[in-house]
């Protein structure tokens, strides 16, 4: 077998080392009656690599890739343009065959990475701080509504209609088992984010509010009135960052006094990977770091005083802390995370902000050509690279019969809010840097036959 | 004062000679390389763009042609009546720096290459760190992980047309069941502990389920992982230990002892973290079913009996398995991982959504909160967005392809044979506190007793850092005294295997003899030991310019 170096006469030299006369002799604490005498019945034997890369590319070809198509969907994960270096770089293997950086003189190269990763993410969410990265954008949100509830010890907290449905399921999920009370509601196809609403709602038993920027329909709006309406109650704001390209266009929400953003990394240097792995981020106000959950990576001195970098306050962690701790995450999302790292640091700010403008100014193009399919509306006025169409049908159909013609059109409401009639109609469309004047053609005809 | 049972405590490091001798700080291949916020500035992009579409509003302005578009030159505007759109963004246009450096392509692979050669690595060398099981990653996952059609297709597209994605993670999932002999698998968990979060809250469901809620504790093991106490304690339970016995196995009385109504289960690693199998596992699950309770396997060394045994024949209800370890996907510094859950049929219905149905025309179906409905009334809700590590389980089903059931087998033979020969190599050098236990699984088990005084397990590690290897894990499991805690795993050969011995030997007698070198060690790695006292009690968790840095002090 290709991947296992010992051969017959080294396991003989062995066992003969370790005193045995066979491999069985190795597995007699394990009972007998639950011990296997052979490979188990019913799976294929070993496989060449020939033999193994033909089975995988061929269910690989039943799926239809956001490439060969004119490709609208959005909803928390964007097909984005990764240079070609982004996925060398992450496959040297001296990056892609470490471990957690537990022994740091010779985890220089990850740690330096994250500390560099840490302050691209402070900065691009508008934060003091931004730790290591969690396992993507709904675990970071759910770990944030625990922080708040550390930090403030009250366990009601706000969702905004306009977070993404998954994360709301999330943190449902969560809540369930540790106790926490949440406000939810189902969004409406109407222009207006739910802020005043969220306003009217938060109390003194309010730890945080959670609102999404943009949020699941596309729509933007200012924060700040928001904040300040938490913060008079002492309570936290949490914004949710699902497109983090759209942070070199809009005010991040740290400029906007949000306590604790996270967001969803994806778009840059991840990939769409059909869900996952993807990276999660999270950055926050200074004053609440020791509350963070997640690794950090933090400046140091080696002892003979060169600049270096190592994992530190880990007695918030699981390894050290065990039942106390502020999270049970163990892993994070390394790779993703470097993979970020490196996107944004060929982007730089410069880059960041002209491939924003491009998102923004393809998306605007995109809703003013498709609103004039007859029957069509454009629901949000304010939107980034995603904006919601209201169609004179239900949508979800439509995608799908779309998605047969070989295009993938958009998220559509039903998908995400099975049974909501008010939203039926509703159909999110991204557009990137990717799609092409043509595609959107393509999209706004193939419509206008669909719904003619 | 020590935090930590093993005997760990942060020291600060003792200088072990003079800096680097050159002016650049580089020496010979080990090369220095600055923060990226040092060598760039935000007017340098390593992307080139294709033409964008001119915008009018706040920000963009007139400008929009030069300093917001960089090389790119005006196209017609899209919209019919000829002129420039404008802007949708609400006022919100970002105004104000971000400080993001940029750097030239060459100069961003130069960055990452040499950040890269300061790290250690599976590719490098033997990387025996136990209980993350640091084994060879087939590049053929890679290749395979980066098909379009796994790597570029959206988590929301339409079912019929990802259908060869929805087979991947169905036939993963019936390897999954198959080699652990369990009924059901939830495929979402993003990593271990998440899966052990998946793990427990399924439990929960199943005793709220049967008015069983009032059961509020669950007992771990001294020697367990972290996470489990933390992931017990984050679902709502209250986390009991249970005792060791002298051969380094849970206590099998003591746990039976305990059960009663108030227990909702037990989380137990097997091969455990001294690298012992629990011989009394099944007698375990059957007290603790006899008891109302639910039995939790942490699978993180399932390597170790992979094709040898079924969990499923030992009555685990649950059991997360670390696809980043028993099936080699990359670690990647710090994950992604990838935690599928096996569940028992007891569980089974409980597991969280979304999931995957094979239907009997074979197409598959992907159960979410529309369809559970009333199919599956009892799943517990969602853990993640989406459908879990898509790309962890195109590597892992690679590598289980390749392996195949015969070799999957093999691969637990020749990791717990690997780590008996470390054990056995080296036990008249080192003190193995299981070592009359009988043979070890995976992993070999060593403390620091032994060595002279004012030496730890510390010292060692960083002596093995300059012979060229990557140290063990230490002072884990705590119920061991500095302890080191060395996985081989399969991948590695008998030379390797001889070369680490052989040094791990030599370095241990050094400190067994009082050489004081060793206390700065390592003294050939790009640093020194590291001030981590300094870093938890001043953090610098980001990078400022000079000036503002100075001003915060």
């Amino acid at each position: 077998m290709r991947y296992l170096p010992l051969t017959q006469p080294d396991r003989d030299a062995m066992l003969g080392v370790i005193g045995v006369a066979t491999i069985d002799d190795l597995f007699v604490d394990v009972p007998e009656a639950a011990r296997l005498d052979g490979p188990i019945h019913g799976l294929p034997m070993h496989a060449s690599e020939m033999a193994v890369e033909r089975h995988m590319t061929a269910l690989a070809r039943k799926n239809l890739t956001a490439g060969e198509a004119p490709f609208f969907l959005g909803c928390g994960a964007y097909k984005h343009h990764v240079p070609a270096s982004v996925d060398h770089l992450i496959q040297r293997g001296e990056f892609l065959t470490a471990y957690t950086p537990y022994q740091p003189e010779i985890a220089q190269g990850t740690l330096q990475m994250l500390f560099e990763f840490q302050t691209q993410v402070a900065r691009l969410l508008g934060t003091d701080v931004a730790n290591a990265s969690m396992y993507d954008g709904s675990t970071a949100c759910w770990e944030a509504i625990g922080m708040a509830r550390r930090i403030t010890k009250r366990g009601k907290a706000i969702l905004s209609s306009g977070l993404h449905p998954h994360y709301v399921s999330v943190a449902k999920t969560m809540a369930k088992f540790t106790g926490d009370l949440l406000e939810t509601a189902t969004p409406t196809l109407s222009a207006e984010t739910d802020l005043a609403t969220l306003i009217a709602a938060i109390d003194k038993d309010t730890s945080c509010v959670v609102v999404q920027y943009p949020d699941i329909l596309g729509r933007i709006a200012d924060l700040t009135p928001l904040a300040d309406a938490c913060h008079a109650n002492k309570a936290l704001l949490i914004a949710v960052v699902t497109e983090p390209v759209a942070l070199g266009a809009i005010k991040a929400p740290g400029e906007m006094d949000a306590d604790i953003v996270v967001g969803e990394g994806q778009s840059l240097g991840v990939g769409l990977q059909f869900g996952g792995p993807y990276v999660g981020l999270f950055g926050c106000k200074d004053k609440y770091v020791r509350q963070m959950p997640g690794r950090l990576c933090g400046e140091t001195y080696d002892a003979d005083g060169r600049r270096g970098y190592v994992l530190t306050l880990s007695t918030r962690e699981q390894h050290i802390r065990r039942e106390k701790a502020t999270s049970n995450i163990c892993t994070n999302s390394g790779l993703c995370a470097l993979a970020f790292s490196i996107h944004m640091t060929l982007l730089g700010e410069k880059g960041l902000r002209t491939l924003a403008q491009i998102n923004h100014a393809g998306a605007v193009a995109a809703a003013e050509r498709l609103r004039k399919v007859a029957g069509v509306e454009l629901v949000t006025p304010a939107f980034f690279n995603e904006f919601t169409l209201k169609l004179p049908v239900e949508a979800r159909p439509v995608v799908r019969t779309l998605a047969d013609r070989g295009i993938l059109a958009g998220v559509s409401l039903g998908r995400l809010y099975p049974g909501e009639d008010g939203l039926a109609n509703g159909l999110v469309v991204a557009v990137t840097e990717t799609t092409s004047t043509e595609d959107v053609e393509t999209l706004a005809a193939a419509l206008e036959e669909i719904l003619a | 004062m020590s935090i930590n049972a093993s005997g760990w405590r942060p020291e600060a490091p003792v200088s072990g000679g003079k800096a680097s001798p050159t002016v650049t700080g580089n020496k010979g291949l080990m090369l220095e390389e600055k923060l990226i916020f040092e060598i760039g500035d935000v007017e340098t992009t390593g992307v080139d763009f294709e033409r964008a579409r001119p915008l009018q509003g706040r920000g963009w302005g007139g400008a929009v042609t030069g300093a917001g578009l960089g090389e790119t030159s005006p196209t017609p505007s899209p919209s019919p009546e000829g002129e420039e759109s404008a802007d949708r963004l609400a006022g919100l246009f970002r105004d104000t720096p971000i400080g993001l450096p940029g750097l030239s392509e060459p100069e961003t692979v130069r960055h990452y290459t040499r950040l890269s050669r300061q790290n250690y690595g599976i590719d490098l060398g033997f990387f025996p760190l136990g209980s993350c099981t640091m084994k060879h990653n087939p590049r053929l996952n890679e290749k395979m992980a980066r098909l379009p059609g796994f790597a570029d297709i959206h988590p929301l597209q339409p079912v019929d047309s990802v259908q060869g994605a929805l087979g991947v993670i169905h036939e993963l999932a019936t390897w999954l069941i198959t080699l652990t002999g369990m009924h059901g698998v939830a495929m979402s968990p993003k990593a271990g502990a998440h899966g052990e979060l998946c793990g427990v809250l399924a439990i929960r469901a199943a005793l709220e389920a049967k008015g069983e809620g009032h059961r509020k504790i669950i007992l771990v093991p001294e020697s367990a992982h972290g996470t489990n106490p933390a992931t017990a304690a984050f679902a709502g339970y209250q986390v009991e230990d249970i005792p060791a016995t002298a051969e380094g196995r849970v206590d099998t009385e003591a746990l039976i002892a305990r059960l009663g109504p108030d227990v909702a289960g037990v989380m137990i690693t097997n091969p455990n973290t001294c690298g012992l199998f629990e011989r009394d596992m099944r007698t375990i699950s059957d007290a603790v079913h006899a008891a109302g309770g639910y039995v939790y396997c942490d699978g993180a060394n399932f390597n170790a009996i992979v094709g040898r045994v079924r969990p499923g024949d030992l009555g685990i209800d649950a059991m997360h398995i670390n696809l980043h370890k028993t099936f080699s996907t990359p670690h990647g510094g710090g994950g992604p991982g990838s935690g599928p859950v096996v569940l028992s049929e007891a569980l089974a219905p409980f597991g969280p959504l979304p999931f995957v149905a094979k239907q009997a025309d074979g197409h598959f179906a992907l159960i979410e909160e529309e369809t559970a409905g009333d199919d599956h009334p009892h799943a517990f809700g969602r853990m993640v967005a989406f459908h879990g590590q898509m790309g962890m389980f195109t590597r892992a089903l690679t590598y289980i392809l390749s392996h195949g059931a015969d070799g999957l087998r093999q691969v637990a033979e020749d990791a717990v044979l690997n780590a008996n020969y470390i054990l056995r190599s080296l036990d008249d050098t080192l003190d193995a506190p299981f070592g009359a236990s009988g043979p070890c699984m995976h992993e070999a088990l060593f403390s620091d007793n032994g060595l002279a005084t004012g030496f730890s397990t510390i010292d060692i590690a960083k002596g093995l850092i300059d012979e060229g290897f990557h140290p063990m894990t230490m002072y884990f499991p705590l119920v061991v005294h500095g302890a080191m805690l060395i996985e081989p795993t399969e991948t590695e050969s008998k030379a390797a295997i001889d070369q680490f011995v052989m040094a791990l030997r030599s370095v241990a007698e050094r400190a067994k003899a009082g050489d004081v070198s060793l206390k700065t060690a390592p003294h050939f790695a790009p640093r020194s030991r590291l001030d981590e006292t300094l870093a938890a009690r001043k953090p610098v968790l980001v990078w400022r310019e000079p000036v503002l840095a100075q001003a915060a002090e």
